[in-house]
C-alpha cells in the first residue's frame, strides 16, 4: 500500500442523500487500514449542470477545490462520487491540456486569493485506489465471509469510464467484475455496464429517464444477478428510488436491489449489515443477503457432445 | 429529440444557426459522453453540446425552458451556499414549473425521508465569500470573451 492517509473530497450527494456510500466507504477503509481525511471546505463540484450552461465559472467552481486541496498539503484527492470524480479530474487534466483555459481559470481564483497548477493534485475514483492501492490479491487475503453463490451485476455507470478513462476500457471495463469475483461473488455478463442511468433526465423528462432506467435494470435481471452494485451515488438513486416508478410505467415487476461497491466489500470483509448502511435502500436489500452460501457453489461441468451429433469437421488426409 | 447529434453538426456547417439553436437536442444530453468517447473524428460532443446550450440561453432561443431553469435553480444553491440543496431544488424546481406534479413528488420525499435520504435544512461552506468572488470573476472574464 502506498499510503494510510488518504485526502477525500465526499460530495454533496454522500452527505446528503446517500449515508450509506459514505459509512461503508469509511467502514471498508478502517478494517483495510487506511484512513479517509476529509479536506476542508469544499464545495459542490456543480455535477452536470453548472458544466453545461455557464462552463467558466463551473471550472472555477471546481478548481476552488483542487487548489484548497493543494494548499492544504495534498498530492491526491480520493473520490467516490462519479459526478464529482469527471468534474475534478476534467478540471485539472483540461487546465493542463488547454494553457489559455488554465490562464482564465486562474484569474477567477485570483479573486478568492487562490491559484491552481495543474497536475498538482492526482484525482482518483475510490473504486480504482481501493483496486491498485490494496489490490485483489489484499482483498482476497483480509475476506472473512465470501460471497458464495452471490452473482453481481456490475455497473461502472458511465462518467468514471469516459472520457479520460482510469479503467481498462471505456465501454466493457473489468476492474470491478475481477473484484467481485476476488470476493467469492459471481459477476455476470451484464452487457449495459457503462450505460447512463439517467442523470437529471429523472426531474426533466421522466418517461425519458424510466426508459433508461429499465432498460438497466432489465438487462442487469436478465443477466440473472441477485444485485446491481454501483460506484456512484447519483445511478443508485435513480436505479433504486425510481425503480418502483419505471416498472409501473413499464408495466413490469423487477426487484433488483442497488448496493455500492462498498457495502459488497464490506460484507465480504466481515462487517454487519448494519455497519455498512443497509436498510437505506428503497428496494429491499435483505433477500441478497439470505442468498450468501457457505460453500463455492459446484463448477458448472461442461455439456457433452450428444451421441448422435455430427462428427468433428477433419482435415483431410 | 428533433435531430440526431449527426443531423445537428451538418446544420452547424450549412450554417443553420437559427434551427440549431432553437433544437431541443442538447437540452436532450444527460453528459454520458458515450458520443465522445465513439467519435471517430474524436470530436468532443459532450463539450459541443454544451456550448450550444450556452449560447441557446445567450440568445433567448430554447425550446425547453424548464430544463434550463432546472439547472439554473440547482446552480442558484450552489452559488449561495458552496454546497447543493437537494430538497429546496426539488420544491422550489417544481412548485415554479410543474406544480401538478408536487404531490407525487411529496409521496417520493417522504419515502426518502423516512431513510434519512433528505436533509430539510442546506448545508453551507465556511469561504461563501470567497466562492462568489471567484464566481464574479470568471463570469467577467467569461462575458469580456462572449463579446470579442
Amino acid at each position: 500500500m502506498t499510503a494510510t492517509h488518504y485526502p477525500y473530497y465526499p460530495g454533496c450527494s454522500l452527505q446528503h442523500h446517500t449515508h450509506a456510500y459514505q459509512q461503508s466507504a469509511e467502514a471498508v477503509a478502517r478494517v483495510l487500514g487506511f484512513d479517509l481525511v476529509e479536506m476542508d471546505d469544499w464545495n459542490c463540484c456543480g455535477a452536470t449542470e453548472y458544466f453545461s450552461v455557464n462552463r467558466l465559472p463551473a471550472y472555477a467552481l471546481v478548481a476552488r477545490n483542487l487548489a484548497l486541496a493543494a494548499e492544504q498539503g495534498a498530492t491526491e484527492l480520493v473520490v467516490p462520487c462519479s459526478a464529482c470524480f469527471l468534474n475534478l479530474h476534467k478540471t485539472d487534466k483540461n487546465m493542463g491540456r488547454y494553457p489559455k483555459l488554465g490562464e482564465r481559470v486562474n484569474r477567477a481564483l485570483a479573486a478568492g486569493k487562490l491559484h491552481y497548477e495543474p497536475g498538482t493534485v492526482k484525482v482518483r475514483h475510490l473504486l480504482e485506489m481501493v483496486i491498485t492501492d490494496i489490490g485483489n490479491d489484499r482483498l482476497k487475503e483480509r475476506t472473512r465471509r465470501p460471497l458464495y453463490g452471490l452473482k453481481l451485476a456490475p455497473y461502472y455507470g458511465c462518467l468514471v469510464a469516459r472520457p479520460d478513462s482510469v479503467f481498462d476500457s471505456t465501454e466493457q471495463p473489468t476492474a470491478m467484475d475481477k473484484m467481485l469475483e476476488a470476493l467469492g461473488a459471481q459477476a455476470t455478463s451484464f452487457a449495459l455496464k457503462t450505460f447512463c442511468c439517467g442523470g437529471h433526465m429523472t426531474q426533466i423528462s421522466e418517461d425519458t429517464a424510466f426508459g433508461m432506467i429499465h432498460r438497466i435494470v432489465r438487462n442487469a435481471a436478465q443477466s440473472g444477478a441477485d444485485a446491481i452494485v454501483t460506484i456512484c451515488p447519483m445511478c443508485q438513486l435513480n436505479l433504486d428510488v425510481y425503480q418502483d416508478a419505471a416498472n409501473r410505467y413499464f408495466e413490469t415487476d423487477y426487484h433488483v436491489p442497488v448496493l455500492y461497491f462498498t457495502q459488497v466489500l464490506g460484507l465480504a470483509l466481515g462487517l454487519t449489515p448494519k455497519e455498512l448502511g443497509f436498510g437505506q435502500e428503497f428496494v429491499d436489500a435483505r433477500p441478497v443477503l439470505d442468498k450468501i452460501q457457505d460453500v463455492p457453489p459446484p463448477r458448472a461441468t461442461p455439456a457433452r457432445r450428444p451421441k448422435n451429433a455430427l462428427p468433428m469437421p477433419t482435415m483431410p488426409e | 429529440m428533433d435531430h440526431t447529434p449527426r443531423a445537428l453538426f451538418a446544420m452547424i456547417n450549412a450554417g443553420m444557426e437559427d434551427e440549431v439553436l432553437g433544437s431541443n437536442t442538447p437540452w436532450y444530453c444527460v453528459s454520458c459522453y458515450a458520443c465522445t468517447t465513439r467519435c471517430p473524428q474524436q470530436i468532443p460532443i459532450t463539450d459541443l453540446m454544451y456550448t450550444l446550450k450556452e449560447m441557446a440561453i445567450r440568445a433567448g432561443r430554447y425550446d425547453h425552458p424548464h430544463v434550463a431553469k432546472f439547472s439554473e435553480t440547482f446552480i442558484g444553491f450552489v452559488e449561495q451556499r458552496g454546497r447543493s440543496f437537494e430538497a429546496g431544488l426539488a420544491t422550489r424546481y417544481h412548485l415554479f414549473h410543474h406544480p401538478q406534479q408536487m404531490v407525487k413528488l411529496g409521496l417520493m420525499g417522504v419515502g426518502m425521508l423516512r431513510r434519512n435520504r433528505l436533509p430539510l435544512r442546506p448545508k453551507s461552506i465556511r469561504g461563501t465569500d470567497q466562492l462568489q468572488a471567484i464566481l464574479a470573476e470568471a463570469k467577467v472574464i467569461a462575458a469580456k470573451e462572449a463579446e470579442a
